[in-house]
């Protein structure tokens, strides 16, 4: 089956009704940047699901952060995007405006430079992410420990995927596996989800072409319902038992506990948090459940697959990339932003 | 520029830059003296008077600019600060029709900037000058505390004038359906080469900061009727699109497939997730002119150095003041501006 042969099945699809959903915001970027749901039969929906960590962070996770960034001693240290994201009384970036110093990185293994040239400061690190980006973080602890580096804490905000794509699993009928979190945790625990939801799982790359073969395959195994399925379509970075390093890596930093997701509250086991041993390292990242949404938004439900981010009613009015009202429309990798960037006259 | 003490020329300078440099004493002369008046001699930059007095020429409009420069790092791969406030300044001239005649240098000097490293930006900016055809006719000097005290810089104001003649209406409002756009060479090289050293990235990629004078010359020289014309700089070809549809009522639609980007530039994209539509360049234009005169176009910008990879990436249809992009596997999208801060300052 080449490109143009699935593109026009995909285009032709004229059997059930779909609704195959994406848990990885690498790909929900890559399919709008593709033009994907323009090649596809108004019977398939392709859904965004709960895949962007920044979107998924409560707001207690960011007034803490805030409260942190108000302690001259403190420096924060962040990916871009956190920073527009609103915590109940304001975001990251009015409290810069407001004199707090919070800096970007690009890796976070320049936070090791930063501190060791400055012990006076604490360098809080926010450390949101999946099981991919666990490994980085652990990656900088184990530097901290190596150089004696004690002026670096963590604001852990970490989650793990299987649980929270059980808690949105009703009512579809096909997952993109997350790509980048198969790398490191390998195919197993997908291929597993898939009989025990019975639905099938398609593991992706990120290239249009790549996207296509494997939204032509989910389709053709959802086609047929009640159906599990499980193919590894990006098994030149995806292997069975994932990056068993980056594991180890993990494990001997983290353990796992519960954590809250933004509209799906607390799920059991699915967060990872510094090991008590090195909780020195730890900026205060357990109970932090609290989740406050700005007036009318309806991010939650966005994030769980349930809203349209067109049917918000504050998309594109009161909420647009230049104004973000949630979460959502914050990250680069999120549903509504995605959304934006497609929609005509917003 | 202005000189106190006729004798500073005769001190050594010092080998940092420090207070005194911005004072507007004797340091200052021999600042002006041993750097500036030998790299951008010319007659209206001699008498170092408080203003340059230049010859307007008859029957033309004028045409000023300015911009500001506080990129990091100073020097990268294909360029520095100093060549990026001279480039810059000519493109914008060059895009509004003008011949870049003068331009002017403003200095904001960080206490502790290397004097070796100040020369060679100025060194940069003559000879920049030099290529773009224009004179750097004054300028000014500042000291200021540096901003990280572990890297002293510099930041550079240039403001430029150029003279168009009478006859030339080079503005968005003139596109129409039925023209053609085209983009004059590899899209996002100095963005990612800026973003390369930042992160320490090792790669080929390298700054494409170039003045356009050539090229816009040989444009104008052949008679084509330039509709409209922009430098892609922040914001990247998505975002001046964007405002062309949007003045001029009209649709525009690309091509994935034909936008020129380099395969090293895809590579640095695809690790990061960037889209080079977003991506500013520091040497590269976006024309928009008749379709029929679009192979004429792209003939004479490939024999300029700085546009041989120019290419016909779209065209201007009736329909909603918007871009549409077909991708390179055949999907259709929206091109949207570019929202927020998105990526880091770059020029």
């Amino acid at each position: 089956m080449n490109l143009s042969e699935a593109a026009n099945f995909l285009k032709n699809y004229n059997g059930r009704e779909l609704r195959l959903m994406e848990v990885c915001g690498t790909h929900t970027a890559g399919i709008v940047q593709n033009g994907i749901p323009s090649m596809l039969s108004d019977r398939i929906h392709l859904i965004t699901g709960p895949g962007c960590p920044v979107c998924v962070t409560v707001t207690d996770y960011i007034d803490r952060l805030i409260n942190l960034a108000k302690d001259p001693a403190n420096i924060i240290v962040t990916f871009g995007d956190l920073m527009r994201v609103p915590g109940s009384a304001g975001s990251l970036t009015q409290a810069k405006a407001s004199g707090a110093d919070i800096r970007y990185v690009y890796s976070p293994a320049e936070i090791l430079k930063l501190a060791k040239e400055d012990p006076g400061h604490t360098y809080i690190f926010a450390a949101v992410g999946f099981e991919t980006t666990a490994p980085v973080y652990a990656a900088l602890l184990s530097g901290a420990l190596e150089e004696k580096i004690e002026n670096i804490k963590l604001l852990t905000s970490l989650k793990t995927m299987p649980q929270a794509i059980r808690r949105v699993s009703d009512g579809i009928d096909g997952f993109l596996a997350p790509g980048h979190v198969a790398v490191i945790t390998g195919t197993e625990e997908y291929r597993q989800l898939a009989s025990e939801l019975e639905v099938p799982f398609v593991v992706s790359g990120f290239k249009g072409e790549e996207l296509i073969a494997s939204i032509y395959a989910l389709t053709r195994l959802a086609e047929r319902e009640g159906k599990a399925g499980f193919i590894n379509l990006y098994p030149q970075a995806v292997k069975e038992k994932g990056n068993e390093a980056a594991k180890a890596a993990t494990e001997s930093f983290f353990e796992k506990g519960d954590a809250a997701w933004r509209g799906m509250g607390i799920i059991p086991d699915s967060g990872l948090y510094i090991r008590s041993e090195y909780k020195k390292y730890d900026a205060g990242s357990h109970d932090l459940a609290g989740d406050s949404e700005p007036e009318g938004c309806r991010c939650r439900e966005v994030i769980t697959g349930k809203l349209p981010s067109c049917d918000c009613p504050l998309f594109g009015t009161v909420c647009t990339p230049e104004h973000p009202v949630g979460a959502c429309m914050v990250s680069q990798e999120g549903a509504c932003f995605n959304s934006a960037k497609t929609t005509k006259n917003y | 520029m202005r000189r106190d003490c006729p004798l500073a020329v005769l001190n050594i300078m010092a080998d940092k830059i420090n207070k005194t440099h911005g004072a507007g004493g004797s340091a200052t002369s021999e600042l002006i003296d041993s750097i500036f008046r030998e790299a951008f001699s010319n007659e209206y930059l001699e008498p170092l008077s408080d203003s340059a007095v230049l010859p307007l020429p008859a029957g033309k409009k004028l045409a000023f600019t300015t911009d500001s420069y506080v990129v990091r790092p100073i020097f990268f791969p294909g360029g520095d600060i100093g060549r990026l406030a001279v480039c810059g300044t000519v493109n914008d001239l060059l895009m509004s029709g003008a011949d870049p005649a003068y331009i002017t240098a403003g200095y904001i000097l960080e206490e502790g900037f290397d004097t070796d490293d100040l020369k060679k930006v100025v060194a940069s900016m003559a000879d920049t000058a030099k290529e773009a055809g224009v004179q750097i006719v004054t300028g000014d000097t500042k000291v200021i505390e540096p901003a990280d005290i572990k890297e002293p810089g510099l930041l550079i104001n240039t403001a430029g004038v150029g003279f168009i003649d009478e006859d030339i209406d080079i503005s968005p409002a003139r596109i129409k359906p039925g023209d053609a756009v085209i983009v004059s060479g590899n899209l996002g090289d100095h963005h990612a080469a800026i973003l390369g050293c930042r992160m320490s990235v090792k790669n080929n990629i390298v700054s494409d900061a170039a003045p356009l004078t050539q090229m816009i010359s040989g444009l104008k020289d052949a008679g084509l009727d330039i509709h409209a014309m922009r430098d892609v700089t922040r914001g990247g070809l998505a975002t001046i699109l964007n405002e062309f549809a949007s003045s001029a009522g009209a649709h525009i639609r690309i091509e994935e497939s034909s936008l020129p980007v380099s395969e090293e530039v895809k590579g640095f994209c695809g690790i990061l997730g960037l889209d080079p539509l977003y991506m500013g360049n520091e040497g590269k234009c976006v024309i928009i002119l008749p379709d029929e005169e679009k192979e004429k176009a792209v003939e004479i910008m490939r024999k300029s150095p700085y546009g041989q990879n120019a290419s016909v990436t779209g065209s201007v249809s009736c329909g909603t003041p918007d871009v549409t992009m077909r991708t390179a596997i055949g999907g259709e999208k929206i091109v949207s501006p570019l929202y927020g801060e998105g990526l880091p300052r770059i020029c």
